[in-house]
């Protein structure tokens, strides 16, 4: 049944400054936060809190006026101390000054036979009030799943190939039994498989390994490898009204807790890394965990950027920032906000590229070396000029170039017939990257999504 | 630098949004540009680091690659020119000489009449940046142009292209035919006598030819096989070693500025495929297409011109310059992989057809570049349309 891939396209983005491989002490943030902005397709996000409320880990502070059945609740116990507003009063950030001890709101905990005999509406609903249920992501669109769906199949991509990604055996390392509790969890929402798919280069991780009730498929590549996306299409493609399920293990193991322990536990190891960053290593956090403990003292450069996530699809957060809730990265890279004197022209060796067009000489390098990459977008935005380049770093049998003009054109049909359910932004964004006209790509996918979703 | 970049950013309020200049913004930004990178960042969402390249390096890459192709033409109009009045010249660098005070204007004219004077106008109308994509397009107008062409008629042709096949149609990258050929084309039917012929493709300058000379291209030379019955090899070979296989692959024969030389062509070709610029399958396509077709005429060998040997074609005239310059260029070409086979090897095909079954027209592969520019897009209607067939498959079962 399990299935093994060899694909060949993508591009490898070796960075400097990759985490060490260990878990640092460290006194804990002071602020953690619920941003609505984490959730694509949440529409009308409404505060439940004030500043002043107290609230345990799993109280609800967040809901979808949209789809209010699903709870987004407080990673840690604690004090609102800010709800963080922008333009046009939209909501950002529920800040929470975390207590000491977590004290946490109190669910059922189950045991496996409790479990075997709990029928689908139980443990939906303890999903949903727990704010582990937006772990579940929906695909097409790659928006939080909506409770009254049955999925096709579930796909849990075991690794990520991003750059600096950090390393799931290590951030998921003695998480066997809620994994396997949390693949029970989600056993009962679908008649289809659960796939978990797992790196053909590493050790195979202990974690997926216990439950022979999931298949167990194997990837072997270079990035976008690890994309859930690219996964998906060469397993089980999404046609036009099918609907699957994605995701993080890191939510497999969340889901499990809750059923184990009866209480929402938002903690996780995450990566600080990036070039910037003077001791590149792990920490033991909670979800949406506000950066600046990990940053004090450990930076190189004072000119930064803050991202959490990866470089390819994270969110510039800032230095005040918090951790985004599917987030277990944190990269520090340089601004680039410095004009080169004739930087288009000179020949270089340090400017990673995938193109070898005159002067660019990175191909020349050994795979080994890292760069040190900056924000500078090394160009201006021009029409599409370059063919050929797109359809070498997304290994799907799709022609991007034709996809995202079918999406400027605004042409449903073509936008349809040409794969655009198999798709979110992750899976284009090295095109964005590699892009010589510059586009802003993930955002024009987005855009596609919505028009198909909301019309 | 750092006082270029002062007195950049001292100058630049008044072209900014809001700002007197503010109309000129474009003009502004494209000489800002050309010296300096920008210091513009990526967005706090969507990728945080770019690729190095960007198009200005990728049009530049196309640039080099021609310039091997540009050096040959100066030398070789300089070379054509001593030959046709009989001087022996006293230096190579009279060769040089002549060829540059030749070649040059005309590639200074043809980038001020097709950069300045029209993409500026029509990047202040238009409002939109100027694009890179007229660095290439200028300096393949020169190249493709014969030698004895007035410069007026090069800065009207490059006006020409750029407003009615680039301008007209949105600008770089929605153009449907390649500019420089529709430079080339609008000469061809407008101002025939200049482009066409046996007088226009030696430089004579104020001097007269000796006696016995001839300006005739070998593709002249073949096209009259067809009347004359006699055999092609017998024909070229009339004007002695000038028209042999090697003589036309290195290229010092009368012709276009810059089609002579396979040898510097094919330099160019490697410089495109190896950097990626070029698409190595329409170069191979091309000329594998034209090499079949050309075989399949010589086995019918209606007349002289049909039993013209292969290799023949290959180096004769702007062939190999079309297919490696002009075929490959990405935004009228073919998109899709398989369909820049397809497009290529049609380039290839139509070409020797034009050729032999019209020798009105001794040159095809320009009206065939242009005719498969037209067509590109409905090759990869299908191309992508089997993708979307496959994908429709999929969801029925």
């Amino acid at each position: 049944m399990s299935k093994s891939v060899k694909l060949k396209r993508g591009f490898t983005i070796n960075l400097a400054g990759k985490a060490e491989k260990t878990l640092a002490e460290i006194k804990q943030p002071e602020t953690f936060a619920v941003k609505p902005t984490d959730f694509i397709g949440m529409l009308r996000p409404k505060a439940l809190v004030d500043v002043g409320d107290n609230v345990k880990a799993g109280t609800p502070v967040l809901i979808d006026n949209k789809q209010n059945k699903v709870l987004y609740t407080s990673p840690v116990s604690g004090e609102i101390v800010e709800i963080k507003r922008g333009d046009k009063r939209k909501l950002l950030e529920i800040v929470i000054l975390a207590d000491r001890e977590i004290e946490y709101e109190s669910f059922k905990s189950y045991t496996v036979s409790d479990l075997a005999n709990a029928s689908r509406t139980e443990v939906q609903e303890q999903l949903l009030n727990s704010g582990a249920w937006p772990n579940i992501i929906q695909r097409p669109y790659g928006i939080v799943a909506d409770p009254e769906d049955s999925p096709r199949d579930i796909f849990i991509s075991g690794f990520d190939s991003h750059p600096l990604a950090p390393d799931y055996n290590l951030i998921l390392k003695g998480e066997e039994r809620n994994f396997q509790i949390g693949i029970k969890v989600l056993k009962k929402f679908t008649t289809g498989t659960i796939h978990v798919n797992i790196d053909g280069h590493a050790e195979v991780n202990q974690v997926y390994t216990g439950d022979d009730s999931v298949q167990i498929n194997k990837f072997t590549g270079i990035h976008p490898i690890g994309n859930v996306g690219v996964q998906i299409h060469h397993l089980a493609p999404i046609s036009k009204n099918d609907l699957v399920w994605t995701i993080n293990p890191y939510g497999v193991i969340q889901i499990g807790r809750l059923f184990l322990e009866g209480r929402y536990d938002a903690s996780k190891v995450i990566a600080l890394a990036g070039s910037e960053v003077k001791n590149p290593q792990y920490y033991k956090t909670f979800g949406g965990a506000g950066i600046n403990k990990f940053i004090e003292n450990n930076l190189n450069g004072n000119h930064v950027r803050y991202i959490s996530g990866n470089v390819l699809t994270g969110e510039s957060i800032g230095e005040q920032g918090h951790l985004g809730y599917y987030d277990h990265l944190i990269t520090v890279i340089p601004e680039g906000d410095k004009p080169e004197f004739m930087g288009w022209i000179l020949p270089t060796f340090n400017k990673l590229s995938f193109s070898r067009a005159i002067g660019l000489l990175s191909f020349l390098n050994s795979s080994k070396k890292e760069y040190v990459i900056d924000t500078n977008t090394k160009g201006e935005p021009r029409a599409f000029v370059q063919t050929g380049a797109f359809e070498k770093v997304v290994p799907m049998d799709i022609y991007p170039t034709h996809l995202i003009k079918s999406i400027l054109a605004e042409d449903y049909d073509d936008m349809e017939s040409l794969g655009i359910y198999e798709i979110i932004e992750e899976d284009f964004a090295l095109c964005e990257f590699i892009d010589v006209s510059k586009h802003e790509i993930q955002a024009i996918v987005r855009d596609g999504l919505n028009l198909m979703q909301y019309s | 630098m750092k006082f270029i970049q002062k007195a950049i950013e001292k100058v630049k309020p008044p072209f900014e949004r809001g700002g007197k200049l503010e109309k000129y913004y474009f003009l502004f930004e494209s000489l800002e540009t050309f010296l300096f990178v920008p210091k513009e960042t990526t967005l706090s969402r969507g990728v945080q680091i770019r690729d190095g390249v960007d198009l200005k390096r990728f049009m530049i890459t196309v640039i080099v690659a021609l310039t091997p192709a540009l050096i040959f033409g100066i030398y070789n109009v300089g070379y054509q020119h001593f030959l046709a009045i009989g001087v022996e010249p006293a230096s190579s660098l009279d060769i040089w000489y002549v060829g540059a005070l030749r070649v040059v204007p005309i590639v200074i004219v043809a980038y001020v009449a097709g950069l300045f004077l029209t993409e500026f106008v029509f990047s202040v109308v238009r409002q939109h940046p100027i694009n890179e994509g007229y660095l290439v397009s200028g300096m393949l107008i020169p190249l493709v142009m014969p030698p004895t062409i007035p410069l007026w008629q090069v800065a009207l042709a490059s006006i020409f292209a750029v407003v009615i096949a680039k301008e007209a149609f949105g600008g770089t990258g929605m153009n449907v035919l390649n500019v420089a050929l529709v430079a080339r084309a609008f000469l061809y039917f407008a101002y025939p006598g200049f482009m066409t012929g046996d007088n226009v493709w030696v430089y004579l300058g104020d001097s007269a030819a000796v006696d016995g000379f001839s300006g005739a291209t070998p593709l002249a030379i073949l096209a009259t096989t067809v009347e004359s019955g006699q055999s092609a090899t017998a024909a070229l070979a009339a004007y002695g070693d000038t028209f042999s296989l090697s003589s036309m692959f290195f290229g010092l024969v009368p012709g276009s500025i810059g089609e002579t030389s396979v040898l510097w062509i094919l330099v160019g070709a490697v410089i495109l495929i190896a950097t990626g610029v070029g698409s190595w399958r329409i170069i191979l396509s091309g000329f594998a297409g034209a090499l079949a077709m050309a075989f399949i005429l010589k086995l019918g060998g209606a007349n002289p011109y049909f039993a013209v040997d292969p290799l023949y074609h290959l180096v004769i005239g702007g062939m190999a310059f079309g297919i490696v310059f002009m075929a490959t260029d990405p935004v009228t070409g073919s998109q899709t992989n398989t369909g820049k086979w397809i497009y290529g090897a049609m380039i290839g095909i139509l070409t020797i057809v034009i050729r032999v079954l019209n020798p009105a027209y001794p040159e095809g592969i320009m009206l065939a570049i242009l005719f498969m520019n037209v067509f590109a897009p409905l090759i990869d209607y299908y191309v992508v349309g089997a993708n979307k067939k496959r994908r429709l498959k999929r969801a029925t079962v």
